[in-house]
């Protein structure tokens, strides 16, 4: 919504300027987006009068000029036809920078002709779209005079209202609440009650469903035309478009009062009546913008004899439109219900100053002043003779009283200020107050209870006069203060990030397509208005999204990306569907050394996998192969599984084919970690770490070779050679695997070594032979091995 | 009476001149040896009548001594002469670089998140959470946005389709769900990964709470993006008023930019869910794109907040007239670019692998209390 200082005057007494204005705005709670100021450019121009206009010596279409100007009497040369002696125009000096030919002038000659300065068009100035010569302006203009002030150009202040304040789409609805803060004198409101000559000759019904109430006159023997220029220069300050008087009569009291009134060439309607309602199959509405729209059953219409004839509270319809021939005028002022009207303006896609007034709530008491305020402007400008006002239907309930104790503004808002000023306030701002009831005005609709009334009083004595007063002290909670995921999260974040890898933080959606291929992409996830069609679906992973960043950074140049996140996925719409994994990716391309190294990069992700598991107190795990999802390469991958049921994580390289659908260049090896599968730590409280027992014996290792079919995973070696001793065997490793020479086709030997820690005694020979038997019985039994001989 | 001194002098000038272990080998065989001059000289003792051997004895002993002593020095040196050649023969090229290693990031905005998680801890709030896919109920009705109220309409909210309960879930817009479920905790049923909350957050006032987490709003320019992070904040009790949230926004902004002379301005705005309502800038200069917090003439909104509406606290079961107080929304996004100065909020999320190495931050820069935040 956009005002100037000029129009608020009109309203409010104050000696405030601009920025006075809108500081007083900003601290009663209206955000001012911009102050525009078109004069701005203007300054260096002036008033300035032809003395004498003579044929340039040189050229046919030029003009010599004698200018009296603020500098003297200065020589310049003319192009303009109308540059005559006499002529009260606009002169620019030599420095000075000409907005619209955007150049700066130097005095040089033309044609031999030194000029002194410029005459500038409109255009030139901006001030118009168009020109045909240099400005006219009056006579009475004093050489000198500022362009500024020709123009009765003016700052324009464009600000944003919040949806619970539509009082504020009219100027003197801001002039109320500044002078309430104290800006200024809000100025008697002008408008009376204008009698009618004669009982309105059309009958007018509502439906309370689609328009609770509707006034309206007949004013007949109107001269409609160009409104005057005072009402044309009040519309074009804030961007609107004068038409006619009568047109421009219902903008000025939309934007004045937040009033939205809509006139009909009386002669136009057909039957004798108008009538709100809502809208029938099959009806349409050629509405002023030229569309034609349907009028569905839930939109409000307004109707006469032929049908619907306007979109009640968002569009009148070209069929009853008045023109500069209009001659008996039918004013309509109405309530159009807030929510009716906004889901009308959205279905249609119209956003018209009418709808977007009605859609946040006009005053319902309005109807009338506004009906009089129209027919008083309309006589003023366009004669004629008015009906008596006819009204239909019934305003909403005006807003309830409040029970409000004054000491509540001081529990809420910690502002200690006394009844009497609570009282000031409240009544400056239009509310009415009997003892302890306080009864909003009719356009604070938004008022609904004391909190309410206890913002009105603290934004009015503003702000920076609550006080600062420190929390009070709480005791902290001892276990710190995140959650256990969160927890989990950081940790995962700060480890991922140590190990080398960056992280990412990607769209929690992506193409439903991507989706599907990795298990997700159900109809109850797909967005029914995504933003784009590529981050359409919620995701069951992150690795799609990671897949795309790393191939959107190969294609950059950048083929060896190493990220991670950690972040929310979905199997539903459900909380507990979502579930918060770290996701990580490596494209692995091994960079150039000097240094000759060959290790396999899937162990160094998996390592980077189990130092997390570590890190986040996961208890040991099993590897299971052979049992991952699709988008996984079915020999290179393997879960790790708490149990026979629960999947903590899945690592791997991808396959192909999902690198493949998703454009990226592989290979490319991920994990993910079900941070919320983890169990929760079991020990809560004093973390008190189990005894140290330090063994005063020599550990002993013991290297065992082992042959197995080559299907056996080796690492299925090592638990139950744990189990052989649980009391002596400190540790097992696998350190070789070799097929080969040796060893039969279709097996394998698997090196394991085992660190055997004596506790109570040296162990001899025949001890140790003994746990050599049994690790090997083990091995056997839990896996068919036999020691490699 | 022998004269041993020439045989002396000669092995020692013997062994002073071996230049290896084998010679000195070969010196200590010739004379110390089984059969070597100072071993027959030594056999010789046996040989004499007992005066001779008193004199020679101590003699011939002497000698052996001296001449065993000069071999086991002239052997160290040797040796260390050996081992210092050996090891100047292994010099390597240590202008040579490591082995490449990647370096990692912590993403911005998380190390942002870390750094409000520092403040706020300090100040006794703990973590909340709350899912992403939410329902009307939780992210607009429990808040006071009345059905089809126009401020629904400004959220820009990503529906899903309607489901089997006839249930249409939407992407939260804002955080503000939580402060719904931390209210409500008692009286719902939660998965475990949000009821998991600190002990004291049972959902009863007192109720001092963060919540960060993943929001959603169908918007995109240099300054929006479809996904964003927002940063509730909830505190209830029986007597918090707006001094106190003044006081709580002061003291955060003061303590994340890092500088006590952020000057702040705390005005009236609108939000359904909180009453009053008030917005807080702080101070700025813009030049261009670029914004510098803490100095210039320009003000720059930086969080939304007010009392927590009594149709809220309702809405919850808490009775209005008993407890009251505030709630605010960050966001954490912005909050980092304004910090470090990141120009286009889309590039938050962009993945590249340059800008996260150059906006990312060490795993080791873990924002707390006693080094600072950054």
């Amino acid at each position: 919504m956009k005002f100037t200082l000029s129009w608020l005057k009109e309203h409010l007494d104050t000696a405030a300027d601009v920025g006075a204005v809108v500081e007083a705005m900003t601290m009663a709670g209206l955000e001012v987006e911009h102050v525009e100021d078109p004069g701005a450019k203007l300054a260096a121009f002036t008033v300035a009068k032809i003395v004498e206009a003579v044929q340039h010596p040189n050229a046919d279409k030029l003009r010599v000029c004698q200018v009296d100007t603020k500098d003297g009497r200065l020589e310049i040369v003319c192009g303009a036809p109308n540059a005559r002696a006499g002529l009260t125009t606009i002169y620019a000096p030599i420095g000075a920078y000409v907005p619209g030919s955007g150049v700066t002038l130097e005095a040089r000659p033309v044609r031999g002709v030194v000029s002194n300065g410029m005459l500038c068009s409109a255009r030139e100035l901006e001030v118009a779209e168009e020109s045909d010569g240099i400005v006219e302006l009056s006579d009475d203009l004093p050489v000198g005079a500022s362009a500024v002030e020709a123009f009765g150009l003016e700052a324009v202040i464009d600000f944003e209202v919040t949806p619970n304040r539509p009082d504020w789409l009219g100027v003197r609805g801001i002039a109320r609440d500044l002078a309430a803060a104290g800006l200024g004198t809000l100025k008697p409101d002008p408008v009376a009650p204008v009698n009618g000559a004669f009982p309105c000759p059309i009958e007018i019904k509502v439906d309370g469903d689609a328009c609770p109430v509707f006034g309206g006159r007949l004013i007949r023997g109107v001269r409609n035309g160009p409104s005057p220029a005072w009402l044309q220069q009040r519309l074009a300050s804030v961007g609107l478009r004068p038409i006619n008087a009568l047109v421009d009569i219902t903008n000025l009291i939309s934007y004045d009062r937040c009033r939205p009134l809509h006139v009909y060439d009386a002669r136009k309607l057909t039957g004798g009546v108008i009538e709100a309602r809502l809208g029938r199959a099959g009806e349409t509405v050629e509405a002023l913008d030229g569309e034609t729209y349907e009028a569905t059953p839930d939109v409000c219409v307004i109707a006469d004899g032929s049908g619907a004839i306007g979109l009640g509270g968002v569009m009148g319809g070209e069929s009853t439109k008045v023109l500069e021939d209009t001659v008996d005028v039918f004013v309509e002022c109405a309530w159009f219900e807030p929510i009716r009207t906004a889901q009308t303006g959205r279905s249609l896609g119209i956003l018209s100053d009418a709808q977007y007034r009605f859609a946040r709530g006009v005053d319902p008491q309005s109807v009338g002043p506004g009906l009089d305020h129209a027919t008083q402007l309309i006589l003023d400008l366009c004669g004629g003779e008015p009906s008596e006002v006819r009204v239909a239907g019934h305003p909403p309930a005006p807003p309830a009283a409040i029970a409000f104790d004054r000491d509540y503004v001081k529990k809420l808002s910690g502002l200690d200020v006394g009844a009497a000023r609570i009282d000031e306030i409240l009544t400056r701002l239009g509310f009415a107050i009997d003892g302890h009831s306080v009864t909003p005005p009719s356009w604070r609709r938004d008022v609904e209870g004391k909190a309410d009334l206890v913002e009105e009083v603290a934004r009015i004595e503003g702000f920076d006069s609550l006080p600062v007063e420190p929390l009070p002290e709480i005791a902290r909670p001892v276990g710190g203060v995140l959650t256990l995921r969160q927890r989990r999260m950081r940790d995962a974040r700060r480890l991922m990030a140590a190990r080398g890898y960056a992280e990412a933080v990607t769209w929690s959606f992506m193409r439903r397509a991507w989706a599907e291929l990795f298990g997700g992409g159900q109809a109850q996830l797909v967005l029914t208005n995504p933003i784009a069609s590529d981050l359409d679906t919620m995701r069951p992973t992150a690795l799609g999204n990671l897949i795309e960043a790393a191939a959107r950074n190969a294609r950059k140049g950048f083929a060896d990306a190493a990220l991670f996140e950690v972040g929310p996925n979905f199997r539903g719409d459900a909380p507990e569907d979502q579930w918060t994994a770290v996701t990580a990716l490596l494209a692995p391309h091994p960079p150039k050394s000097w240094a000759k190294t060959a290790s396999d990069p899937l162990f160094e992700l998996k390592g980077d996998l189990l130092a997390l598991l570590e890190e986040l107190g996961a208890p040991t795990l099993q590897v299971v192969q052979g049992q991952n999802a699709a988008w996984w390469h079915a020999g290179r991958s393997a879960r790790l599984q708490l149990g026979p049921k629960v999947v903590v994580a899945e690592f791997g390289e991808l396959h192909p084919r999902i690198l493949k659908a998703l454009d990226a260049d592989g290979p490319m090896l991920a994990f993910e970690l079900n941070l919320d599968a983890i169990p929760e730590p079991k020990r809560k409280g004093i973390k008190t770490k189990p005894a140290l027992s330090l063994s005063a014996f020599m550990p002993l290792r013991r290297d065992f070779a082992f042959v197995v079919p080559d299907a056996t995973p080796a690492g299925d070696l090592v638990r139950p050679i744990q189990g052989a001793d649980k009391a002596l065997i400190a540790d097992v490793r696998v350190f070789d695997v070799y097929e080969g020479p040796g060893v039969p086709d279709g097996m394998k030997s698997v090196a394991v070594e085992v660190l055997v820690q004596p506790r109570e005694k040296t162990l001899t020979d025949g001890e140790i032979e003994g746990l050599s038997s049994r690790i090997v019985a083990a091995a056997e039994k839990a896996t068919g091995a036999k020691l490699r001989s | 009476m022998t004269d041993y001194s020439e045989l002396a002098r000669a092995l020692d000038e013997r062994i002073a001149a071996a230049t290896d272990l084998a010679a000195l080998e070969a010196i200590r065989v010739e004379a110390l040896g089984k059969s070597g001059s100072i071993s027959e000289l030594l056999k010789s003792l046996g040989r004499m009548s007992p005066d001779e051997r008193r004199e020679q004895g101590p003699l011939i002993n002497g000698l052996r001594d001296g001449v065993a002593a000069h071999i086991a020095r002239r052997k160290a040196a040797l040796e260390a002469a050996e081992l210092d050649a050996k090891l100047a023969a292994e010099q390597v090229d240590l202008s040579l670089p490591p082995p490449p290693a990647r370096r990692g990031r912590v993403h911005p905005t998380m190390q942002v998140l870390d750094e409000m998680i520092a403040v706020f801890a300090d100040l006794g709030f703990s973590l909340a959470e709350g899912p992403d896919i939410e329902d009307d109920f939780h992210n607009f009705t429990a808040l006071n946005f009345p059905p089809k109220h126009p401020a629904r309409e400004m959220h820009d909210t990503f529906w899903l389709p309607e489901n089997e309960r006839g249930e249409r879930k939407l992407l939260r817009t804002h955080t503000s769900p939580v402060q719904i479920r931390t209210m409500q905790r008692l009286n719902e049923k939660l998965p475990g990964w949000i009821a998991n909350g600190p002990p004291q957050n049972n959902g009863q006032p007192p109720i001092r709470v963060i919540v960060p987490g993943r929001t959603y709003r169908s918007d995109s320019d240099a300054t929006h993006t479809p996904m964003f992070h927002q940063m509730e904040g909830l505190v209830i009790d029986r007597a918090i008023h707006m001094g106190h949230l003044k006081w709580t926004l002061d003291q955060f902004i003061a303590r994340y930019f890092e500088t006590p002379l952020v000057e702040t301005r705390f005005r009236p705005h609108h939000f359904p869910f909180t009453e009053p309502s008030a917005e807080m800038d702080v101070k700025c200069e813009r030049s261009g794109a670029e914004i510098k917090i803490g100095q210039g003439n320009d003000w720059l909104e930086i969080v939304g907040c007010g009392m927590v509406h009594p149709n809220v606290l309702r809405n919850c079961g808490l009775d209005p007239d008993v407890w009251q107080g505030f709630a605010f929304g960050f966001g954490i996004d912005r909050l980092g670019m304004l910090k470090y100065g990141v120009p286009d909020l889309r590039d938050m999320f962009s993945s590249d692998v340059r800008w996260l190495e150059h906006y990312g931050f060490s795993a080791f820069q873990a924002p707390n209390g006693s080094t600072g935040l950054s």
